[in-house]
């Protein structure tokens, strides 16, 4: 069967094509028009695969634009997408730790991926892709950057969880000469601590998948693994676990 | 809407910000409300008096005014309405449920304040709202600290008595809360002019009583499957009430009940059989604030009950009826409003086992325990809530939020993730 689940996030769009035994990935930005973005990455997905649209059994979608998206037969939370992503890769995983552009969630799962609870940032960007992105910004770097260029052993602690202090703290500490690296290093620290903090409310059960966009960064994984004292494993996939789940999800017809 | 304007001119609103609002509401009552399939006709009634929200019960209210008559805006539902109806008064809740009110509260307000302060107290400072501004006298409480606070600032707007509402319920403070109420009847006597008797209060007891029975018959449909009513309905209902006239109010709810009673005799209701049923419970939804209840029935579940002041909490305990002596009328009040819930008591376990009762009672699969941003009370409380149903294996969420639009999307796909947690 030929399915397809697309993750459409605050900040990427991502589509996973499950052809039989092959499989096809895509990734663009979003931009203004999460209903392009999904548009677009079908279109990505069938180019690379050779298949025509009438081959496509079903289309199942995720993510915050999954609204605007009306071409899909059906919309999933990214949560059920997540869960059911990662007991596809992971069938140990029992508490995934997901931070996206605009929200950060830890889900506990069960077996098969069902999901037992969850909990999700409230409306704020603290510990959320957005977080990095506007410190980056502030630092002069790209958010892709910020990964190796921390230095955790020159840690300059940030203390203000919140996106508008933080950036006149960390400017702050720039202007008294403080080391680059070593800020960094602290502002992954805090998205560690505010996510870890969730997760802890929510009780962390090994093992520990980490998912989104944020968890290509190699200092957050670390920050996080400090903070809730687990190791923690990031799939090479790790942007594409909704699509992937979404994707599982069609082909169940679940 | 009816032309008002002059009513309004002659209340000192702010007629211009005003009609911003009188365009909104409209249309989003049509948008909540309207779009709903199959709803009851005993709602025509409650659909017109939001047509015309800020004219018809303002009219009534001043029209009292005119005749000689008082009437006093309350915001909790510990504040006993029965003493003020006894003394010929007219008590009316005023709690304001608006985005729209809230950036006037914030002018006075600290912004990590609750928006049910903050557009109580918008709505009185920039003048938008007639309810907020006929009142001859605001009856304020002590409850949580943001509004303990908030009423010094309303006193300087409006007379202004604050009863003293214990923070436990010992029999000392339920005894503190009886004389708390002897000191509410002597305000009550002076601003009304009129004394109140055992005759008249025993009355207010009945009248105030039977729209509680009213209400809890609207709730006890809602226990059917498939539920004859909508939550945004009932939540709708258990809202107008808070100002309606009493003896209406009862009324136009038991006509309702009578509908749902007969369409559970039909079988049928508003969701399928098979429909995930929702309890929400926590801080209250002031009217118009509606936001919950939509973003979930909107994902095809059913909201059946209320654990809120603008739920069950408003209804669930009745007077004694039976006492004969104002010495014993005032007792049976101070015993009944001390048997409801609110976080702002301590201990409030016995608000934990109502919702384990209420679970059991409505048939719910799951619990949406919610409270207005910045309610410290409800979100500290919200933490042994959850422990406590975990361990009745009921689903709980918990959701912070405010009456802005800006989370909305957020709380569509954490409120959709629990339906599916709980559909499987």
């Amino acid at each position: 069967m030929i399915v397809i689940g697309i993750d459409i996030g605050s900040v990427a769009a991502k589509g996973y094509l499950i052809n039989y035994d092959s499989h096809h990935r895509a990734l663009i930005p979003t931009g203004w028009s999460p209903r392009e973005a999904g548009q677009t990455i079908i279109e990505r997905l069938l180019a690379a695969s050779g298949l025509a649209s009438d081959q496509v059994e079903r289309i199942y979608v995720t993510g915050y634009g999954r609204v605007a998206f009306d071409q899909a037969d059906k919309t999933v939370t990214e949560i059920k997408c997540h869960a059911r992503g990662i007991a596809e890769l992971y069938s140990e995983v029992r508490t995934i730790i997901d931070i996206g552009g605009q929200d950060s969630k830890v889900i506990r799962i069960g077996e098969q991926g069902r999901v037992l609870d969850f909990a999700m940032n409230d409306k704020c960007a603290a510990g959320t892709g957005r977080f990095l992105q506007v410190m980056a910004t502030a630092l002069g770097l790209d958010v892709s950057e910020l990964g190796d260029a921390e230095d955790p052993g020159q840690m300059q602690t940030i203390s203000s969880m919140c996106t508008v202090f933080a950036e006149s703290e960390i400017i702050g500490s720039l202007a008294r000469g403080n080391p680059k690296g070593g800020i960094i290093a602290g502002l992954h620290q805090s998205v560690g601590k505010r996510v870890a903090a969730m997760a802890r409310r929510m009780g962390i059960k090994e093992q520990v998948a980490f998912t989104g966009g944020v968890a290509i960064n190699p200092g957050v994984k670390r920050a996080l693994e400090e903070e809730i004292g687990a190791k923690i494993m990031v799939p090479e996939v790790c942007q594409y676990t909704g699509a992937l789940g979404a994707a599982l999800l069609a082909l169940e017809n679940g | 809407m009816a032309d008002y304007r002059e009513m309004w001119a002659n209340l000192g609103m702010d007629l211009e910000h005003h009609d911003v609002l009188c365009e909104v509401l409209p249309e989003a009552f049509g948008g909540i409300y309207l779009i709903q399939q199959d709803r009851p006709k005993g709602m025509d009634f409650y659909d017109f008096v939001v047509a015309e929200i800020h004219g018809v019960r303002p009219a009534e209210m001043m029209q009292h005014q005119k005749e000689g008559g008082k009437v006093f805006g309350t915001f909790c539902v510990y504040v006993p309405d029965e003493v003020v109806f006894a003394a010929g008064g007219i008590a009316a809740g005023l709690c304001g449920g608006s985005q729209f009110w809230v950036s006037g509260g914030e002018k006075v307000l600290p912004a990590n304040t609750c928006p049910l302060i903050k557009a109580s107290v918008g709505a009185r400072l920039d003048k938008t709202c007639p309810f907020f501004l006929i009142p001859d006298m605001y009856v304020a409480e002590n409850t949580c600290d943001g509004k303990k606070k908030a009423w010094e600032i309303m006193a300087g707007e409006v007379p202004l008595h604050i009863i003293d509402i214990p923070q436990m319920k010992r029999d000392r403070d339920i005894a503190a809360f009886e004389a708390e109420i002897k000191d509410f009847i002597a305000v009550v006597e002076k601003v009304t002019g009129n004394k109140i008797t055992a005759e008249s209060l025993g009355e207010a007891i009945k009248m105030i009583n039977n729209k509680r029975r009213a209400l809890q018959r609207v709730y006890n449909a809602r226990k059917a499957s498939p539920v004859p009513i909508s939550g945004k309905d009932a939540l709708l209902v258990t809202q107008i009430n808070f100002y309606d006239d009493p003896a209406r109010a009862a009324q136009m709810a038991n006509n309702l009940a009578d509908e749902l009673e007969q369409r559970i005799n039909n079988g049928t209701g508003v969701f399928p059989n098979n429909a995930v049923r929702i309890m929400i419970s926590g801080t209250p939804m002031a009217i118009p604030n509606w936001k919950l209840h939509h973003i979930v029935e909107s994902l095809g579940a059913a909201v059946v009950v209320e654990e809120s002041c603008t739920g069950t909490r408003y209804f669930e305990n009745l007077v004694d009826e039976s006492a004969t002596t104002l010495e014993g009328q005032i007792r049976a009040l101070a015993e009944r409003y001390m048997k409801t819930n609110c976080a702002c008591f301590t201990p409030n376990s016995a608000r934990i086992d109502d919702i384990v009762r209420l679970a059991d009672e409505y048939k719910v699969d799951g619990i949406i325990d919610t409270n207005l941003q910045f309610c410290n009370l409800y979100s500290t409380e919200s933490y042994l809530v959850k422990q406590v149903m975990t361990e009745h294996n009921l689903p709980i969420m918990h959701i912070e939020t405010d009456y802005s639009e800006q989370d909305f999307e957020q709380l569509r796909t954490r409120v959709e993730a629990f339906l599916e947690m709980l559909r499987k």
